[in-house]
């Protein structure tokens, strides 16, 4: 067990490492030469063989992956061209709604999906199936966008229920910035509840099929107990692993919902830097979202073993 | 000690839609004796597992019984009318009354629950006692179906056991509530010959000290004669012949009885002695024959064959489906 551990931590800082030189790759296999691009076209020549100089790019291409590892290893990213400020700073600043929003949106859409997709699983084939099934397909197509204008135009601007937009300014309290995630969560959940019903109901209908639900029928428990005992705690295994996926992808994903409410997430930062060419930022967003990818697979990982005594590493 | 505790009565089950359903069982009749084995016999598709799960009240989504009776008596002498029965009663008999163990020992524990946990769940659902007392009357229960190290086994998962193993967690969780009844549903099938011997030597045991009826399902007629009192023989959703085990085998009534009892392996072989097997196969059952399902088989078949008979009793206690019974006897 603690080998295995080992092991998986060794693991991660490999595929750490390999992001750091991916994203060091592709920022560099981007088309033209990052000083004159961020310059733009008026320009001098001067300008622009300053601005190498000061982001080492007039250095051998070797040289330059050393020093960003070396960097990179002391928790230094880089600096910002946009916000001149250090990347792990401005991270630091947009990680907590990304986060946030990634969490509650999930909670939303586990709380919608797991008990409908579950009835459903249990009902196959009946009217009532089909028509839960088809309504969470047409919930979820809706785009996010539209979804979230439609709640800040009713709940928001009519009823003033909560917060339009934004992340309540730099001094916000906690309080308050949670109350800005409500829109936002259940816009994203409203959307992701569609997959993970569908996972449910698909999950479910496999266990409910197993011999050992019969098993439990025949032992003369009631239904309730059958499906939430003896089949949702097997159906369950495959669901945390679609869930724990999902939750890494929301973090940096969000970006229509980060937009439409205007969340400094890490969505938003990451369209932004591409934009405005600022790499430092758009390989520190890689970074992190490589990172909580290999955190998350490593808990899913683990909670199946708490779960399932015939896993074994 | 020789009352009735199981009746069935021309028992007919569907699938699928109720105007025109695929009938699985079409004329299903036996009746079983406190403390008796009956072993429900025929070849693969022959409704032996459907009669089963009627039984239990389990049947998969689609199978509802069409007519027929199944009267059950529990162990208090209260007499249960089985296709009568709210869902609410027909659950809390299964475990104290009727229980059942599968053929497929591997897969028909819960791979996520200790064996304790599993066997002693029949008890919180069935019996008020805390869980220390669950826990000891489970490990006690372990201790009956000889597994060894009770004690320890009780905390360990499915997947650390062998299929024998498994197979008598099953036993021990289906006997725990002491039901008056236990349907056995080739339980053997899927385990190799030795363990399959120690097996029915302790669903024997068993029998003998808590005086259960078993109905006992297979399709091997070694295990009929080591195991059966009576003998119900199926073939096509309908049971062809009904006897004691003795008479069954010296006086088999029915064509298709014979045919099975031909095609035993004899276990001290002449040099020139060989397997008879039935010709032909099991027709399907939305293309039956009319009157007698086995004829387009029977080496006696002739029209009169066509319209049918109903199981009849033919000596004291022996009952058989054929218009040739004392030809064939
Ligand atoms: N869920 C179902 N839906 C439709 N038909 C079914 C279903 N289950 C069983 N049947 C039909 O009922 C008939 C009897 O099946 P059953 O499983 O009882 O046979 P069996 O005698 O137990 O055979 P085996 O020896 O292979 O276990 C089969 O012909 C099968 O097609
Ligand atoms: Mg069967």
């Amino acid at each position: 067990m603690s080998r295995y551990l080992t092991k998986r931590i060794l693991g991660m800082f490999v595929v750490i490492f390999l992001v750091l030189s991916i994203a060091f790759v592709l920022v560099r296999l981007a088309p033209g030469d990052p000083a004159s691009l961020m310059l733009g076209p008026d320009a001098t020549p001067q300008e622009v063989d300053d601005l190498r100089a000061r982001l080492g790019l007039d250095r051998p291409i070797l040289v330059q992956y050393l020093t960003f590892l070396a960097n990179a290893v002391q928790g230094d990213l880089g600096t910002s061209l946009f916000f001149n400020q250090p990347v792990t700073q401005v991270l630091a600043g947009r990680a907590e709604p990304s986060i946030l929003l990634a969490l509650f949106s999930l909670v939303v859409a586990l709380v919608i999906a797991t008990p409908i997709g579950i009835w459903a699983a249990y009902r196959r084939g009946t009217p009532g199936d089909q028509m839960s099934v088809t309504t969470a397909m047409l919930a979820a197509s809706v785009p996010s966008f539209l979804t979230g204008l439609i709640f800040q135009r009713y709940l928001a601007t009519d009823l003033g229920w909560f917060p339009v937009s934004g992340y309540g300014g730099p001094d916000a309290s906690f309080a308050t910035r949670l109350e800005h995630l409500v829109l936002p969560s259940i816009t994203l959940g409203i959307t992701n509840s569609a997959l993970i019903l569908r996972f449910t109901r698909a999950s479910m209908l496999d266990i409910l099929g197993e011999d050992y639900v019969r098993t439990a029928r025949a032992k003369g428990m009631s239904e309730r107990r059958v499906v939430l005992r003896h089949a949702l705690k097997n159906a369950g295994i495959p669901i945390i692993t679609v869930v724990g996926l999902t939750f890494a992808l929301l973090v940096s994903g969000a970006v229509v919902t980060e937009r439409v409410f205007n969340l400094p997430g890490m969505g938003n930062l990451a369209v932004g830097a591409v934009l405005r060419r600022d790499y430092p930022v758009v390989q520190g967003t890689l970074i992190v979202v490589a990172a909580i990818y290999v955190l998350v697979n490593l808990a899913t990982d683990l909670l199946y073993l708490v779960v399932d005594k015939r896993v074994k590493y | 000690m020789s009352e009735t505790i199981l009746t069935v009565e021309g028992l007919r089950v569907g699938f699928g839609r109720k105007a025109s359903p695929v009938v699985a069982l079409r004329d299903v009749s036996f009746a079983l004796k406190r403390g008796e084995t009956l072993a429900l016999v025929g070849e693969s598709g022959s409704g032996k597992s459907v009669t089963s799960l009627a039984l239990m009240g389990l049947l998969p989504p689609g199978g509802q019984v069409m007519a027929g009776r199944m009267d059950f008596t529990d162990r208090a002498g209260t007499r249960h009318d089985l296709t009568a029965l709210t869902p609410t009663r027909r659950r809390a008999l299964r475990g104290p009354g009727l229980s059942m163990i599968f053929q497929e020992p591997m897969s028909s524990l819960n791979p996520l629950f200790t064996v304790g946990d599993q066997i002693g769940e029949m008890l919180l659902l069935h019996e008020t006692l805390d869980a220390k007392a669950r826990r000891r009357r489970t490990i006690e229960m372990l201790e009956l179906v000889e597994i060894p190290g009770a004690a320890n086994r009780v905390d360990t998962y499915p997947h650390e056991m062998s299929g024998g193993m498994r197979q008598r967690v099953m036993i021990a969780m289906a006997m725990i509530c002491n039901p008056a009844l236990l349907i056995a549903d080739e339980p053997t099938t899927a385990l190799d010959v030795t363990i399959q011997a120690q097996i029915l030597d302790l669903m024997r045991r068993l029998q003998k000290d808590l005086g259960m009826s078993i109905l006992f399902i297979t399709h091997d007629m070694g295990v009929v004669a080591e195991m059966a009192d009576e003998v119900a023989v199926m073939y096509a959703g309908a049971v062809v012949e009904r006897a004691g085990v003795l008479d069954l085998f010296d006086r088999p009534r029915h064509p298709y009885t014979r045919g099975l009892l031909a095609s035993i392996p004899d276990p001290d072989p002449k040099p020139d002695e060989r397997l008879v097997p039935i010709p032909g196969s099991v027709p399907p059952l939305t293309m039956l024959p009319k009157g007698c399902a086995f004829a387009p088989r029977c080496p006696l078949a002739e029209p009169a064959c066509e319209r049918g008979v109903s199981l009849t009793e033919k000596a004291p206690g022996h009952f058989a489906a054929c218009i040739h019974s004392e030809e064939v006897a």
